[in-house]
């Protein structure tokens, strides 16, 4: 990668400045970590931090209280454990599920892009914390910042061969696109890789990485509950007979936006053509490689790869990729998406195997006095010899489970009450929401401690109109950065003050249509005056098989959204 | 009139005096300008008492070893009182005094404080070690008399005044009037000592003429507030500075002097009056079978018993003259049995309070009267000053740690330190005054680099010193010790100090949180780790603070601090070394 001299530098956003100067993501976080005066890393070295994986928060709920002792803010952090395609093994959950209760929260919070996300660790604890997690096989290095994230792909338990084999296509990606720099396992793990024949370099990203994020996802059809179209680059599998031909490629989604910044909205990506399945590597390291070098670097809410595709075309973007792969991709393969929720409870897979899907509320696993979830599912992981895959609506599925084992979980899940909590309306069961307070600094309102008692008020409804079987995709989110993906709910919610929200309506089933703002900042009494009355119109007069998304634009509630840029107009 | 006075740090004057001659000048006419000048002039001449040069004899010398301030007050009190009667005094202090001049006293007043478990103050030190030492000279021809200073809620209540008397009479001098052990309420015991003293020397000693008309000035008070007419602070500010989950409870409370006159520096100590909790006073009086309406004599006033107890006097910690007292008119068999063995009572005392002794060994002829009589008085409570005036204008801060404890089955609480934490109602007020403590100052200086331990409240000065230190711009390196249990809720104004830290007032900065890993930290480790450069700083004439925990972390720090030194220049040079850090008072201590 070639060197930039300060002037162009100058150019670009602060955080290019410091990736510029961290010497491959080092920067001064060792000397962070030892300074026992703050819990807090130095500034740029927060940037930097999200390259391995870590983020720095504080206790939002303590803020104010601490500030009035003279104490600086509770700071913790959260690490992100990387699982390529949500699989993972039972003895790396029973890993995660102790160092969960040894150096964090007591909760394991399953994300959705099917990690584990670790809250609460103070910044003494932080490298032990990181070790053990790589002793367990795992690692959270690239789990946040500006390269690719963990790489998505939907358990799909009906297709358990053509799962396999599109799975390992997901974890062949993330580790490809994996950073080189050694800097992790120096600060983390005490390993010294570098010597004077051995300097670090990144082939592919180069020592200033990404513009942005970068977000990949497999989707196997007719599941689309990877949300493929929020994705930077999406590979549609496309099969034959349960075998993987190849993929349809999609390019340019992303749901993020500022507030107040129209120039900023979220699109859904294009799907410009087929590969054959021994390309996918290919495709992915050129289409990384144009928005590393095309990426907007001067602005940072204008440096996803959505907007360089929209700035420059996505003809363009076929021509420069097509050039670089050095062959031209085929014209993409039809295919259908029905859905993008999950199916819970028991589901009969291939070679005499089960799967099933528990609901996790909001994807916090964690022990209650009414459900001990976190102890079950621990004793289910000492017994289990099959796998875990998160789902990437926050949910587990706990997979292979071989048809003698079945009892044994059956009976697990009964003890520890686990095997009723779908036992729910079809609404909640769709239900998703962003941790929000107390932990992210962005979040503006609550979202995933609110989320469930707003949800109590519309089941109330929602009975009322006789809908508690139909699924309903409804979403929160504490901030427009989208983690809960809320621009893709049928009822969406974006925090915008404490107990203020936008609401959103009209999104597609599947995931292949955004939603339109509704109603703006309003607060839980006006949702439901607002709600009320559409989920009893839709109950009345809805076609057989009509979705809620698609019936509130019919009903011209709102206008469909077609394209990410008309997403505010 | 527009006169313009020198700054304070041109002239001798304190930073309450100045102040006070400063509006006193400025109300002045011309005519009244002329006499004070005049009259002053004359006053001096005739009248001021020697400052203490080095081989200025007096008649009389007052010999003063104090910690905290009392003892020098004490001094200036006997100094003034002396003079009065037409008695040249000189008052020196002890860490200063040259040994060889004992030899050449008349007259050897000493006013001296214990502190800790029997401990002299550390500017006395040297002196009780000469003493008691072989070299130590005879003093046939010196008269003597000893006022100790001490607190008898220790065991050892006044030992170095004791250590003087015997110790004085051993080496030949004459006691020309018996010593007296005063209590934290000294002030009319030692007036009472006072006149005694001074009645026997004006006999002995040939009085010389004075303008007897003239009343000398006291050079101690200045504002009308003193510790015998506390000032009422008004509460403006009371914070828990712990985290939520620590089990400390440390409160910051922010007080008014808005009209007091009240002056301090860093380093000087807050004295309040407390009163008993209620709930205490109610179970006392219930354990006793009185129901507080009784009507007893206080200092020659009719009230109430209950008001008495609440406001007057001690009423949980035993001491023992209190138990003796008791013993006196309880006539319990077991108790006279107690008082006669020492171990038991040391046993028995240890976490009890009036009320298990009134319950343990009841009286059933005990009246109100004959109670409180045994008692003592409710002394103030001091607190290391936790603010510099010149960053918070009439406003004065303490740093509190509440204490609250279980006992024998009983529920405890500090008086002190709970009377502020819980029952200061907002527009309330404190009774408060200043004691001006000279043995824990910042150096004259401002360039001197110096270096603070002080961890759990012990941080209370150095918030001050470092707030000076900002406020007047000093160039001096600072460096801070702070220890306490957790860092996430117990590091008692993290936030000011990362400030510090940042802005470079604060040159670095060390802490030990004792309790966030298996073994535990304290300061002295951390002091040890960075021995090689402290010990720099103190070749460079850094000043040395210590401030907190008197048994257990003081010791430990002042062996470290030796262990450091001797690490340089050796063992045996080491002990010499720190001595002469005390000596010429870049060693400064200010432990509880």
């Amino acid at each position: 990668m070639t060197e930039l001299t300060p002037e162009e530098l100058a150019k670009r956003v602060e955080v290019e400045r410091i990736k510029d100067a961290s010497n491959y993501l080092r920067g001064t976080l060792v000397k962070s970590l030892q300074d026992p005066l703050t819990g807090a890393l130095a500034e740029d070295d927060t940037q930097l931090s999200k390259y391995h994986g870590i983020y720095q928060q504080d206790d939002r709920d303590l803020r104010d209280e601490r500030r009035r002792q003279k104490l600086e803010p509770h700071y913790q952090f959260l690490v992100r454990i990387r699982v390529p395609g949500g699989v993972c093994t039972p003895t790396q959950w029973l890993e995660v599920d102790r160092i969960a209760n040894t150096w964090c929260n007591n909760t394991i919070r399953l994300t959705s892009r099917q990690a584990f996300q670790l809250h609460g660790i103070v910044k003494r604890d932080l490298k032990k914390t990181i070790a053990e997690i790589n002793a367990a096989l795992l690692d959270t290095i690239a789990a946040c910042g500006d390269v690719n994230r963990n790489v998505m792909c939907n358990p799909n338990p009906y297709q358990s061969r053509l799962h396999a084999e599109v799975y390992e296509y997901a974890r062949r990606i993330n580790e490809h696109l994996t950073p080189r720099t050694t800097a992790y396992h120096e600060i983390w793990l005490d390993e010294e890789l570098l010597s004077s024949t051995r300097q670090d370099e990144e082939p592919i990203y180069g020592k200033h990485y990404l513009p942005r994020k970068f977000k990949i996802a497999i989707a196997i059809p007719p599941g689309n509950d990877v949300d493929l179209f929020a994705n930077d680059l999406g590979f549609i599998a496309i099969a034959e007979d349960d075998h993987l031909l190849g993929f349809n490629v999609t390019v340019g989604g992303g749901l993020s936006m500022t507030q107040g910044d129209t120039s900023t909205y979220p699109r859904l990506a294009d799907v410009i053509g087929y590969c054959p399945k021994n390309k996918a590597l290919q495709v992915a390291e050129e289409v990384v490689k144009i928005q590393r070098d095309f990426g907007d670097r001067t602005q940072r809410k204008h440096a996803r790869f959505k907007y360089t595709l929209e700035d420059r075309g996505v003809d363009w973007l076929k021509f420069e990729l097509n050039r670089r792969l050095g062959w031209n991709l085929e014209p993409p393969r039809p295919f259908v998406f029905e859905h993008s929720g999950d199916r819970y409870g028991w589901v009969e897979g291939a070679n005499d195997t089960w799967h099933y899907t528990l609901f996790v509320p909001n994807g916090r696993i964690l022990d209650t006095e009414d459900c001990p979830m976190m102890t079950g599912l621990r004793e289910i992981a000492k017994v289990h010899d099959g796998d875990f895959r998160l789902t990437a609506n926050q949910n587990l599925l706990i997979g292979q489970v071989s048809s003698k084992r079945k009892p044994v979980i059956d009976a697990l899940l009964e003890k520890y009450r686990l095997a009723n909590t779908h036992d729910q309306t079809g609404l909640r069961l769709n239900s998703m929401a962003c941790v929000a307070f107390p932990t992210c600094g962005l979040a503006m309102a609550e979202s995933e401690r609110y989320l469930p008692s707003l949800l109590d008020k519309l089941d109330v409804i929602i009975k009322q109109a006789g809908l508690e079987n139909d699924p309903i995709l409804i979403r929160m989110t504490g901030c427009p950065n989208g983690c809960a993906r809320s621009v893709l709910a049928e009822i969406g919610f974006i925090g915008k003050a404490p107990g203020k929200y936008n609401l959103y309506l009209g999104a597609g089933f599947y995931g292949q249509r955004l939603n339109k703002l509704y109603r703006e900042n309003i607060n839980e009494e006006q949702i439901l005056a607002e709600l009320s009355p559409i989920i009893q119109r839709y109950a009345q007069e809805r076609e057989p098989g009509e979705r809620f998304g698609d019936f509130v634009i019919k009903a011209g509630y709102v206008k469909a959204v077609l394209a990410g840029k008309d997403f505010h107009w | 009139m527009q006169i313009l006075l020198p700054e304070r740090n041109q002239t001798p004057l304190s930073g309450d005096q100045h102040h006070l001659l400063q509006q006193f000048i400025a109300a002045l006419s011309p005519e009244q300008a002329a006499w004070v000048g005049g009259y002053l002039t004359g006053l001096v001449a005739n009248n001021l008492p020697a400052v203490a040069g080095a081989d200025d004899i007096a008649d009389i010398t007052i010999l003063v070893g104090s910690q905290t301030g009392n003892s020098e007050a004490l001094a200036e009190q006997m100094h003034s009182l002396a003079a009065g009667r037409g008695l040249k005094t000189v008052v020196k202090k002890m860490g200063d005094y040259k040994f060889p001049q004992l030899k050449a006293e008349k007259n050897l007043l000493v006013i001296v404080s214990t502190y800790g478990e029997g401990e002299p103050p550390d500017t006395a030190r040297e002196l009780v070690e000469h003493l008691f030492s072989k070299r130590a000279p005879s003093l046939k021809h010196v008269q003597f008399a000893v006022l100790g200073l001490g607190d008898s809620g220790y065991e050892f209540f006044c030992k170095t005044g004791i250590d003087f008397d015997r110790r004085l009479e051993e080496l030949g001098a004459t006691r020309i009037h018996p010593r007296i052990d005063c209590d934290v309420d000294y002030e009319s015991s030692a007036e009472a000592w006072m006149d005694g003293v001074l009645n026997e020397l004006s006999a002995r000693l040939e009085t010389k003429s004075q303008t007897a008309e003239l009343s000398p000035p006291s050079l101690a008070s200045t504002s009308v507030y003193s510790r015998k007419h506390p000032f009422p602070a008004l509460l403006l500010e009371n914070i828990v500075l712990n985290g939520r989950g620590s089990i400390k409870e440390t409160h910051h409370l922010e007080l008014s002097l808005d009209g007091s006159g009240l002056t301090y520096e860093p380093g000087d100590v807050l004295g309040v009056y407390p009163t008993n909790a209620p709930d205490v006073i109610d179970a006392l009086l219930q354990t006793l079978h009185f129901d507080g309406t009784e009507r007893i004599t206080f200092d020659e006033k009719d009230c109430f018993l209950y008001d008495a107890l609440f406001s007057h006097y001690e009423a949980t910690t035993i001491t023992r003259p209190v138990i003796r007292n008791y013993a006196l008119l309880a006539n319990n068999r077991k108790l006279d049995q107690l008082l006669h063995d020492k171990q038991k009572l040391n046993d028995y005392l240890h976490g009890r309070e009036i009320i298990d002794l009134v319950s343990d060994f009841p009286s059933d002829s005990l009246s109100p009267q004959a109670f409180v009589d045994c008692l003592r008085k409710l002394p103030p409570r001091l607190y290391s000053i936790a603010s510099s005036l010149k960053q918070h204008p009439d406003e004065v801060h303490i740093t509190v740690a509440a204490v609250r404890y279980q006992a024998h089955g009983r529920d405890r609480k500090g008086v002190g330190s709970t009377f502020l934490a819980d029952r200061i109602g907002e527009d309330a007020t404190i009774p408060v005054y200043i004691d001006h403590n000279t043995n824990f100052k910042l150096p004259a200086d401002p360039a001197t680099p110096i270096i603070m331990i002080g961890p759990g409240t012990g941080i209370a000065p150095f918030r001050a010193f470092v707030e000076e230190r900002e406020a007047v711009g000093a160039t001096g390196k600072n460096w801070l010790f702070f220890g306490d249990q957790h860092f996430e809720t117990d590091f008692l104004y993290q936030a000011e100090w990362l400030r510090y830290l940042k802005n470079g007032v604060l040159t670095r900065m060390n802490v030990a949180f004792s309790r966030d890993q298996q073994q535990k930290i304290y300061v002295q480790h951390l002091m040890d780790e960075h021995g090689k450069e402290l010990y720099a700083w103190l070749q460079e004439g850094a000043h040395l603070y210590v401030c907190g925990d008197e048994k257990r972390m003081a010791h430990d720090v002042h062996a470290a601090l030796l262990k450091i030194v001797a690490a340089e220049i050796g063992t045996d040079n080491a002990e010499g070394y720190v001595v002469n850090l005390q000596k010429t008072k870049r060693y400064q201590r200010d432990v509880y």
